[in-house]
């Protein structure tokens, strides 16, 4: 389990308690968290789970993979900290993990 | 925005329901919302069922839209097991197949589409499946693996992507088409020859322009199909993916206008009826890019149409125009597909098919009208964008893989 808050664009903050193993994606939207479509459910086919990760937190959420890094190119207001939510495993190790939605996801 | 309301009915429980009632929940909407769906279990994602969860790498938790507690726990009163029979538009109520019925200041038909059936004789023995609910994958999985043969009838995506799974799971897997080739009415020809060869080298054999004439059987089960030329194709278990029908009776026999399909306006509304709303697979729906109307079976579309009618039911504004599209996953393989191939008078191929690595461009003039991507985001990513966007393309630099996605445009 790891505590994850998800702050909407519009500076609105849900901290829920993730299950490990499942993405960050899927504890978003399993708690119909706005801002987090994810119509893919997963298969980085998207990129409506586009998620800005709090700059202390970058190391432990890994690095893009190529297919994620190639979808988020032609994403909306990408910046360096930009990940697709549906490609972050939640494991204890991310448990305070702070994640910012978009404003094209919004 | 609205944050109250009168009663909201959704009947069915599908990836269209299920968005519709949390987003009315997520857009502020504080009146009752009742779901009702003729499968025993909460909304879920279907498209694993062909991929991931038939391979068992997802279990029943991660394909369930929301855990069961969400419905209650945001007052959403669903209903599992029941279908609707009836609606009376005067009087504004539903009739349910336990008896009761719900009045509704709001009816959200969700109610899908069903697999087509092959009407040939043998067609009721066991080990005949189909692919569009989770019964029907459990079914699937209980029959195939090492030292099976599965037969699929009908060479389109749902059939394809049972095909690999098949394989990855130990089958033997025959598919037999009806066409002269795979894909025939969704894809290209340099596509189907790409699928085709693809699976052929995961083991996979094809038997095209196969007319399918009866199911031959043996104490109630299914052991071979037969064909229109005679031969008998022996296997253990048939999948039939020749295509679905939607399921509109119910507004057909409300007085509802359909062509196949509900028709519906831009915000989901039945044209018919104010108070009732068609969403996803059932709905036949404009599409402005097109400046037509048709019916698609896809999760994006029904996850937009889920959003237009929440949002007039709310009040929100309509979301922006989309871009319709789909995926398809098969072996290694990433299928993702955007647009429709509508009034195309031009086919144009960016990438070697051979590096498995291509997408194939449907044009009119120099407007993209659909793009079908193999491992290729970024083509289909801005493909998108250029669909939606109706900017002109540089059909030369669009050939050229050297030049940008992102440079294409004239």
């Amino acid at each position: 389990m790891a505590k994850i808050t998800y702050v909407e664009h519009n500076g609105t903050e849900h901290v829920i308690d993730v299950k490990t193993g499942l993405s960050v994606m899927e504890g978003a939207v399993k708690n119909n968290i706005p801002g987090i479509d994810a119509d893919c459910g997963g298969a980085c086919a998207c990129a409506t789970c586009h998620v800005y990760v709090d700059e202390a937190w970058l190391s432990k959420t890994g690095d893009r993979s190529a297919m994620e890094d190639s979808m988020l190119d032609f994403a909306e207001g990408v910046e360096p900290n930009s990940r697709l939510s549906c490609q972050i495993k939640v494991s204890d190790e991310l448990d305070g993990l702070r994640v910012t939605m978009p404003e094209s996801q919004h | 925005m609205s944050g109250s309301g009168g009663h909201v009915v959704i009947v069915g429980a599908g990836h269209a329901g299920g968005t519709a009632a949390a987003l009315l929940r997520q857009y502020g909407f504080e009146g009752p919302i009742t779901m009702v769906g003729d499968e025993p279990i909460p909304p879920y994602q279907r498209p694993p069922l062909s991929k991931a969860w038939l391979k068992g790498e997802a279990d029943a938790d991660s394909l369930a839209l929301k855990p069961l507690e969400f419905y209650a726990e945001n007052g959403i009163d669903f209903r599992p097991s029941v279908s609707a029979t009836a609606i009376d538009r005067g009087s504004k109520t539903v009739t349910l197949s336990d008896g009761s019925s719900l009045a509704y200041e709001h009816l959200i038909l969700a109610t899908g589409a069903r697999a087509i059936a092959l009407p040939i004789p043998g067609a009721d023995l066991k080990g005949i499946l189909f692919l569009r609910t989770a019964a029907h994958a459990e079914a699937l999985k209980a029959t195939v693996g090492p030292g099976k043969t599965l037969a699929v009838v009908g060479g389109g995506y749902i059939g394809l992507e049972v095909a690999a799974s098949g394989r990855a799971l130990g089958a033997e897997v025959v598919v037999l088409e009806r066409e002269a080739r795979i894909l025939a009415r969704v894809a290209c020809e340099a596509l189907s020859d790409f699928f085709t060869g693809y699976h052929q080298k995961h083991g996979v054999r094809f038997e095209l322009g196969a007319s399918v004439t009866a199911f031959e059987g043996q104490d109630g089960h299914v052991t071979g199909v037969k064909l229109a030329d005679g031969r008998i194709i022996a296997c253990d278990a048939v999948v039939v993916g020749v295509g679905a029908t939607p399921n509109d009776e119910l507004a057909r026999d409300a007085g509802l206008e359909c062509a196949r399909g509900v028709v519906v306006d831009l915000d989901a509304r039945s044209v018919t009826d104010p108070a009732i709303f068609a969403i996803g697979d059932v709905a036949h729906r404009p599409m402005p890019i097109y400046d037509r109307m048709f019916r698609m079976e896809s999760v994006p579309n029904a996850l937009e149409q889920a959003k237009q009618a929440a949002s007039a039911i709310v009040g929100k504004p309509r979301p922006a125009g989309e871009c319709p599209w789909q995926w398809s996953d098969q072996y290694d393989l990433k299928l993702q597909i955007a647009g429709y191939a509508f009034d195309v008078d031009e086919v144009l191929i960016r990438g070697e098919p051979a590096s498995g690595k291509f997408a194939v461009f449907h044009l009119k003039g120099d407007q993209v009208q659909s793009v079908e991507a193999i491992n290729a985001p970024p083509e289909f990513m801005m493909g998108k964008l250029l669909i939606l966007n109706r900017k002109p393309v540089d059909k030369a630099k669009l050939a050229d893989t050297s030049v940008s996605m992102k440079e294409v445009t004239v």
